[in-house]
């Protein structure tokens, strides 16, 4: 099958060669970044954790998003999501390469990296956290690829791939816990330490990971020919826009215990990230934007004619996207480290080489991402499932729904 | 003609790949230690404890002059890179109470309390978050109590910086000999590479050869350090005869080192 | 054979390339060992050379480990005479100079192991 990504369009090839010339930027930083140190990012003895993580952070989300769509076809057999679901694990795969990606770049020994392996430590939460994402990794890979294997054949799918997908969909939730986990045991870090950070990292992917599959599936669905349907789409509007709700209720929680006990550890972070402290007030205008584009993305999904307005959903899911990303892949890292342990704040800030090298990450993840779906559209195209109708008059739409195929709809 | 062409390259494929396995795993099981049984021993002249403490008597130890030797000392024993700005490296150093102990929110502190400085370095905790953290045991907390570093193993993830509770941590974001006075080394010990994390040991290096950490030689006996399980140790006598506080000791952590106020 | 002229300057040009260092090094001197500046005053180290030469990596593992993890800084040798486990403080006391000893064989195995970035060479790190 990966013939099918060998072969397309100019504008394919041209897509793929910019994201090649975006890599190899950054790859040129990155291999700066091997030679003198970590010291050319804008992290320091305060802030010891910064962009990198908190990528990788957003991206752990991203990827156990892919359950969203597994989850209701595989235990509610949902039909409509029948299509979707490989676009689901393809992404997920995607983001787990960018979120080792993103942890090779921040360490400050990449040679040694497998020191994790040759010295298990199971009592550090980051050991758990290489096995769970490695194992999600190799879960996907197999399931998208056999199962898309076996569509394109038209064969049925292999009966111990069953239990395999089960352990995915549990799977998927164990790596954001586990990621979560890396921060809510740190005692000290008390922006981290809160038992709901695990749900609230889930919530928070539950909705920016499915509004990222269902931009990109948009995206897909004006360059190819594939169409997700107008049924999976609303779906999966709906449960982007639950999972956003339960994501701006959980972060209103942390807001009422900070400052209803008052006490100053609590406060203190939140305080930095929204008012400032000691006249450092860099990342307020942000947090605030975050704020703002939360609600806003709130109004433009809940209301069900807003939601279903096909012209207005992208922008709506590009504001949720931004409001999740300013709040994990930004707020989460800086507000956990600031105030310090000396209650003094140390600025940090991303520096341009590290978003070059960040780009590099992304760009080899959205490589990925466009190979893996170049696949699954032909697959799907050659099947003559899910795709676009040229005319869009509804007599057409009868008589294709009527035409045979070798998958039945709901009923 | 195809599949079974295909089943043949997998078995092949398989059994090179089971073949690349057994080489390694041969290999390390052949080589053993060196000629003769040479069983490693604890060094004779070496200082023994159950649990090392330190208390600091910040009566004595309480202004950046009076601390600013026991930095000296430490630093340039240890080779510790001098790196202005926020990406600094410090195994010790003097701050004042509101940075020192954090949780003690106290106001209208006792007269001098407040104006003092104080010395900070890593806790060596009982039960340190750093040592918890670490996912290749890169720091670890030896039997006597000391938490130290390997610095060969540790790949530079920072996860130890997250978890300590009291910033005892630095990082060698940069290579730290272009910091250093490469005439001024000390040339018994090593330097650090970037990458790694860094942090008093105790002097675990002194320890070994009988002599008390460098700190506390210099600061001649304001700062005390013995065994905290030896009742009639000068840290006991110390904690006994005097009121001692803690770095944040809600947190469980079990710091090792006590501040007389 | 179709293809016949690409294959074949295909084969030559590889064949070339893959016998080039032979007939570079034709005429040559043979490899010799590398002339080691030995410790002046010692005249036995921690084992045999024969032993140092093929195990001093594996050595310096066990060693590393023993100092730093398990607390133990005395090594006794298979003659039964102690040393104290360093690998600044005992090897290069002796061993006092890297350029002379240690490079001269690691240059010509093409060995450049990472010791030097910490632990720092006898003769001194030029500015």
């Amino acid at each position: 099958m990966l013939e099918k990504a060998l072969r397309g369009s100019p504008k394919y090839w041209g897509w793929v060669a910019f994201l090649l010339v975006l890599i190899g930027a950054g790859a040129a930083c990155w291999v700066w970044q091997l030679t003198v140190g970590l010291k050319i990012t804008g992290m320091n003895r305060d802030v010891s954790w910064g962009f990198y993580i908190a990528q990788f952070t957003y991206l752990v989300g991203v990827a156990a998003s892919g359950v969203m769509i597994v989850l209701p076809y595989y235990f509610h057999h949902y039909k409509t999501f029948k299509h979707m679901v490989i676009f689901g694990e393809f992404l997920a795969i995607a983001a787990v390469v960018m979120c080792m990606g993103f942890i090779v770049v921040d360490i400050g020994q990449p040679q040694r990296m497998l020191n994790v392996m040759l010295h298990p430590t199971p009592n550090s939460v980051l050991f758990w956290d290489m096995v769970v994402l490695n194992g999600y990794l190799f879960l996907n890979l197999i399931i998208g690829w056999i199962c898309l294997e076996k569509d394109r054949l038209n064969l049925p799918h292999p009966k111990w791939l069953k239990p395999i997908i089960y352990t995915s969909i549990i799977w998927a939730f164990s790596i954001h816990t586990v990621t979560a986990f890396l921060y809510q045991g740190l005692p000290g870090r008390h922006y981290w330490l809160t038992a709901i950070l695990a749900a609230r990292f889930l919530s928070s992917a539950f909705c920016s990971g499915p509004a990222i599959l269902l931009l990109v599936a948009l995206l897909t669905k004006k360059v190819t020919k594939f169409d997700p349907g107008k049924e999976a789409i609303a779906t999966v509007a709906k449960i982007i826009t639950y999972a956003m709700c339960v994501n701006v209720f959980f972060f209103l929680l942390e807001l009422f215990t900070a400052f209803y006990s008052n006490i100053p550890g609590h406060i203190h972070s939140i305080a930095y990230l929204f008012v400032g402290a000691h006249g450092h007030t860099g990342m307020v205008p942000w947090m605030w934007s975050a704020a703002i584009l939360a609600i806003l993305s709130l109004i433009l999904l809940v209301p069900p004619k807003l939601r279903d307005c096909q012209c207005l959903l992208p922008w709506s899911l590009g504001i949720l996207v931004a409001a999740t990303w300013i709040d994990k892949g930004l707020g989460l890292l800086i507000g956990g480290f600031t105030p310090n342990h000396f209650e003094q704040v140390t600025v940090y800030w991303p520096t341009g080489p590290e978003i070059m090298i960040s780009l590099m990450v992304y760009g080899t993840g959205a490589l990925v991402l466009t190979i893996l779906y170049k696949i699954a559209t032909e697959v799907k195209q050659d099947l003559g499932v899910s795709q676009k109708i040229e005319c869009a008059c509804e007599k057409k739409e009868e008589s294709a729904a009527q035409a045979p195929e070798a998958h039945a709809h709901a009923h | 003609m195809n599949q079974n062409r295909r089943h043949f390259l997998k078995f092949v494929g398989l059994s090179a790949a089971a073949g690349l396995c057994f080489g390694p795993v041969r290999g390390l099981m052949a080589s053993g230690g060196p000629a003769a049984s040479s069983a490693p021993a604890e060094t004779a002249a070496g200082l023994r404890a159950k649990r090392w403490a330190m208390v600091v008597d910040t009566r004595v130890l309480n202004s950046a002059e009076t601390i600013k030797p026991l930095v000296d000392v430490c630093h340039s024993q240890h080779n510790v890179p001098d790196i202005p700005g926020n990406k600094n490296i410090k195994w010790i150093w003097g701050a004042p109470f509101h940075e020192a102990f954090t949780d003690m929110n106290t106001n209208y502190l006792a007269e001098g309390v407040e104006s003092r400085q104080y010395v900070l370095l890593c806790n060596h905790c009982d039960n340190a978050p750093c040592v918890r953290v670490c996912p290749t045991k890169a720091t670890y907390r030896r039997p006597d109590g000391i938490v130290t570093m390997d610095y060969h193993r540790c790949i530079g993830c920072r996860y130890c910086m997250a978890g300590c509770p009291y910033g005892s941590r630095s990082f060698n974001f940069g290579e730290p000999r272009l910091n250093l006075d490469l005439a001024k080394l000390n040339k018994e010990y090593p330097t650090r590479m970037r990458g790694v994390v860094e942090k008093c040991t105790f002097c675990v290096e002194r320890l070994e050869a009988g002599k008390v950490p460098a700190c506390v030689e210099a600061a001649k006996g304001a700062l005390l350090f013995g065994d905290l399980t030896d009742s009639g140790s000068e840290v006991r006598k110390a904690l006994r005869g005097n009121f001692t506080i803690r770095r944040k000791p809600s947190l469980g952590t079990e710091p090792s080192v006590y501040y007389i106020i | 054979m179709q293809y016949g002229g690409k294959i074949i300057t295909g084969l030559v040009i590889f064949i070339g390339l893959v016998t080039f260092p032979l007939a570079f090094n034709a005429g040559k001197a043979a490899y010799s060992q590398p002339k080691l500046k030995m410790p002046a005053k010692e005249k036995e180290c921690i084992e045999s050379a024969a032993f140092m030469r093929k195990e001093h990596m594996q050595l310096l593992d066990s060693w590393r480990d023993w100092a730093l993890r398990d607390g133990k800084r005395t090594f006794v040798n298979s003659k039964g005479k102690s040393f104290n486990i360093s690998l600044q403080n005992t090897c290069m006391k002796c061993h006092d100079n890297k350029a002379e000893f240690c490079d001269k064989c690691h240059n010509d195995a093409a060995v450049s192991p990472y010791c030097w970035d910490c632990h720092i060479q006898p003769e001194g790190l030029k500015k």
